[in-house]
């Protein structure tokens, strides 16, 4: 076989993978878009759900994953990016730095239900906030923290080291260098990551199945203390536990999760891209 | 103008004043804060597992009946579950995703590569029950009419979803892996009359292959971790699988075991103290496969630094 | 005397480059030159003058830098503080990513001046001072990367002495240059001496001999002979010297 022909069947093979690993994705976003289209109207989204949730609106569940989502992003995002600048400015390569970077790593690969084994023990049970928001957003923002101290740190080390030293040559301190020069060259980089690790916790389900999550409850949280409805929990709900459950609610309820989620991936692909067309390095 | 005092009456370490001190230290506490959480998760799984190796004894434990209701805690059928879901994962996954990879990083024209790249973001930010529930309405009655199977909730249903979910990982970070091959390799190999394929096949992935290498070991820790969609899917009989043929039965993983029974055991329970253990092992798996991975990025890039300086 | 250094040794801990046993007086209102062949120690003596060393991790550094008779090299120096009486331009040109203004107006701010008239006025006297203020005072908000190269070392250069420094230190700022932006850069450097204390290490001996009114050799970390320009570039003492200057190796 000629080698040129070689190449045509090679390059075969890998548009045909990429077309495999790719056009699903169009499909999969298309059809719950197609389908739940039908079941979204205003008394869906902004209505509290009856009838054994196979009627009325999914409104308890949208603002529990707004509340949880903006509970873990107080707690993950200054905690994340303060640790990002330890690991980006300040940590030396000592064995403690190297425990840490361990540390993260393997934060990163622990399974999203082991967070929920977690945080049922150290939360629920042992610090004694119940199955609760509080709780649930503690445990995602454990999860979420080694998605945003990784992707800040990467920002953070992509500025120039020439600014630094200029900036330290006439007479910044460590801190005024990295507040008034690092910290806003880093910004676009460090939102783009931040957007995206909040947007796996919105989408989890697993770590808020035993922290947070309430399999039907039709009023809103009046604390941080109460259990909450989700949008992901609530799809599983309504997908396996609920017998005779119209499909379109069901459908619906993906393509609002699916909104919500896939709008904050748009702003962080978004803040990216402009800020590497502007950026002056 | 007269010139600041060079030398401070206070000690130097005052210098910064103290905003500035307690802003540092502030940030010195939260790089420690990622090492205690760990310790707090180990703590923790330990605390509440542990004590299921008092109760249940070791042999007990590695037996190959999962049926807690009559006490049967064998973890066997579990452990083989998640394996024959994963290496199903695997095996539909790195084909796909190294030449997704290949073709983005080598063949792709650049406004080709600037679509897909996002695209298979958009994948790995599908929450895992979307995928899920997908995977219930569609696949699941396909792989029945296909197969033939009595129920479309098989293992292979599992892997094919959780291939999907390992995707995004493995193209993006054999992708890097790929796109950092020195662009001089490639004009050498060019240049002594190779065509686009062999250089790809013969130099870049071979000079990619340990992150590659990495890609596809961190695509096995997201699939063996994953739970939602596989809980949903498999069809959760703890059956032992024996053989490859178990890939088109029922299956129940370890991750979905957690997420389907902890909701209904009493907490201090034998069976509450099983779940847990069954989270240490996941831990230390999932520890031991993104360990290894790191350490072969570690090693690399220790090699390229030398290289360069 | 502006600047005495007394038996000054710098090692790095990888051995790259280090100076030994330097001594070596730096006049004020004059221009010294420090040259010699690559990895001789010139720009480990410029950064060991404004304490830019400490930032590299493993340097160790022994003996004394008297400015204005204080000691400099040792501990509990208030670095920042001294950062700003000791300024420093760099090889590459690195104009901060923000307008030609804040380019200026950083470091005053860093240091804590707020009043707008006092930064405007900084603004401009440091852009004249530099020869760069008929180019760019039309244009002050944009951002410092548009400007060329010449006229982003001149930049840099007003930068430091928005700061009101004693001495400036330059390092190679003009390697990257055309002639005649580098012709610029050497006229401004011959103004300001006037109110500055001026150290460079010049990118060629030529360069050293058009400005040098105190000119320093070095070689491989050591200091071969000092004087003033006129003498040492016309009648060198030592035979190193002399090859150096003629061509013979460099």
């Amino acid at each position: 076989m000629s080698r040129h022909l070689t190449q045509r069947l090679a390059f075969g093979l890998l548009i045909l993978a990429t077309l495999a690993t790719t056009v699903p994705i169009v499909l999969i976003v298309g059809y719950i878009a197609a389908a739940g289209l039908p079941a979204i109207s205003l008394e869906f989204l902004t209505a509290m759900p009856r009838d054994g949730m196979r009627a009325g609106g999914i409104w308890p569940a949208i603002v529990g994953t707004l509340l949880l989502t903006a509970g873990t992003a107080v707690v993950a995002v200054p905690l994340g990016i303060a640790a990002a600048i330890y690991l980006a400015e300040y940590a030396k390569d000592t064995p403690l730095t190297r425990a840490i970077r361990i540390a993260i790593i393997n934060l990163a690969g622990i399974p999203s239900v082991v967070y929920g084994l977690f945080g049922l023990g150290l939360f629920v049970l042992f610090l004694g906030f119940g199955t609760s928001i509080l709780a649930g957003s503690l445990t995602l923002a454990i999860m979420t923290l080694p998605v945003i101290i990784s992707t800040t740190e990467e920002a953070l080390r992509a500025v120039p080291q020439a600014f630094r030293v200029v900036s330290i040559s006439l007479g910044g301190t460590k801190w005024q260098t990295i507040r008034r020069i690092v910290l806003p060259q880093a910004l676009p980089g460090i939102l783009t990551g931040v957007i995206l690790g909040l947007e796996r916790a919105a989408g989890e389900t697993a770590p808020i199945l035993f922290t947070a999550a309430a399999f039907f409850l039709p009023r809103l949280p009046n604390s941080p203390l109460d259990a909450t409805m989700a949008l992901p929990y609530h799809l599983f709900v309504i997908a396996t536990q609920v017998p005779g459950m119209p499909v379109q609610i069901q459908y619906g309820t993906a393509l609002v999760l699916l909104v919500f989620v896939l709008s904050m991936n748009f702003f962080a692909t978004i803040i990216r891209s402009r800020a590497r067309a502007r950026r002056q390095w | 103008m007269t010139p600041p005092a060079l030398l401070p009456d206070k000690p130097p370490a005052a210098r910064a004043g103290w905003p500035e001190l307690i802003i540092e230290a502030l940030i010195r506490a939260a790089g420690y804060s990622a090492i205690l959480f760990v310790i707090l998760i180990v703590l923790f799984l330990l605390r509440e597992g542990l004590p299921a190796l008092g109760e249940v004894a070791p042999a007990d434990l590695l037996g190959a009946r999962w049926y807690p209701i009559e006490d049967y805690f064998g973890l066997l059928p579990l452990i083989g579950g998640s394996l024959i879901v994963t290496l199903g994962a695997v095996l539909i996954a790195v084909p796909f995703g190294l030449g997704t990879a290949i073709f983005i990083a080598e063949v792709a024209p650049r406004w080709l590569r600037e679509f897909l790249k996002p695209l298979i973001e958009v994948l790995a930010g599908l929450p895992s029950v979307v995928l899920g529930f997908m995977g219930m309405l569609v696949l699941t009655p396909l792989v029945r009419e296909t197969l033939g199977t009595p129920t479309g909730l098989t293992a292979f249903t599992g892997s094919v979803l959780l291939a999907g979910m390992a995707l995004p990982t493995l193209v993006s970070v054999a992708e890097d892996a790929l796109d950092s091959v020195p662009r001089s390799y490639r004009n050498a190999a060019l240049a002594l009359g190779a065509t686009p394929w062999q250089t790809i096949w013969r130099v870049t992935v071979p000079a990619a292959r340990t992150g590659v290498l990495t890609a596809v070991m961190l695509g096995i820790g997201r699939a063996i971790g994953e739970t939602m969609t596989v809980m949903m899917v498999t069809g959760n009989a703890a059956r032992l699988p024996t053989g490859l043929g178990a890939l088109f039965l029922p299956v129940r993983t370890l991750t979905a075991t957690i997420a389907a029974e902890m909701g209904e055991v009493a907490n201090g329970s034998v069976h509450y103290h099983v779940l847990f253990t069954i989270g240490i092992v996941l831990f230390l798996i999932s520890f031991a496969v993104n360990l290894t991975a790191s350490a072969v990025v570690f090693q690399q890039k220790k090699r390229s630094e030398r290289l360069l300086s | 005397m502006k600047i005495v250094i007394e038996h000054l040794s710098v090692q790095y801990d990888d051995g790259t480059e280090s100076l030994r046993d330097i001594s070596l007086t730096i006049p004020a209102n004059q221009i010294t030159a420090l040259f010699g062949p690559a990895g001789g120690g010139k720009s480990t003596l410029l950064r060991a003058l404004n304490r830019l060393n400490d930032l590299v991790d493993g340097v160790r550094v022994t003996g004394r830098i008297l400015l204005d008779g204080e000691d400099i090299a040792g501990p509990g120096v208030n670095v920042t503080a001294l950062r700003r009486r000791v300024g420093m331009v760099f090889a590459q040109p690195v104009p901060l990513p923000m307008s030609i203004r804040q380019n200026i107006t950083y470091g005053l701010e860093l240091a804590g001046v707020r009043e707008r008239a006092k930064l405007t006025a900084a603004v401009e006297k440091s852009l004249r001072a530099a020869a760069l203020w008929d180019e760019v005072q039309d244009r002050l908000e944009a951002p410092a990367t548009a400007l060329s190269g010449g006229q982003q070392q001149r930049l840099c250069l007003a930068r430091v002495l928005a700061l009101e420094p004693e001495v400036v230190l330059l390092d190679e700022p003009t390697s990257g240059l055309d002639p005649i932006s580098t012709a610029k850069v050497e006229t401004s450097l011959q103004a300001i001496k006037r109110d500055y204390t001026v150290v460079i290490v010049p990118h060629s001996v030529q360069q050293a001999a058009r400005i040098a009114d105190l000119a320093a050799f070095f070689l491989q970390g050591e200091l071969v002979e000092a004087g003033p320009g006129q003498q040492l570039f016309l009648t060198p003492k030592d035979q190193r010297t002399n090859d150096y200057i003629t061509g013979r190796f460099g």
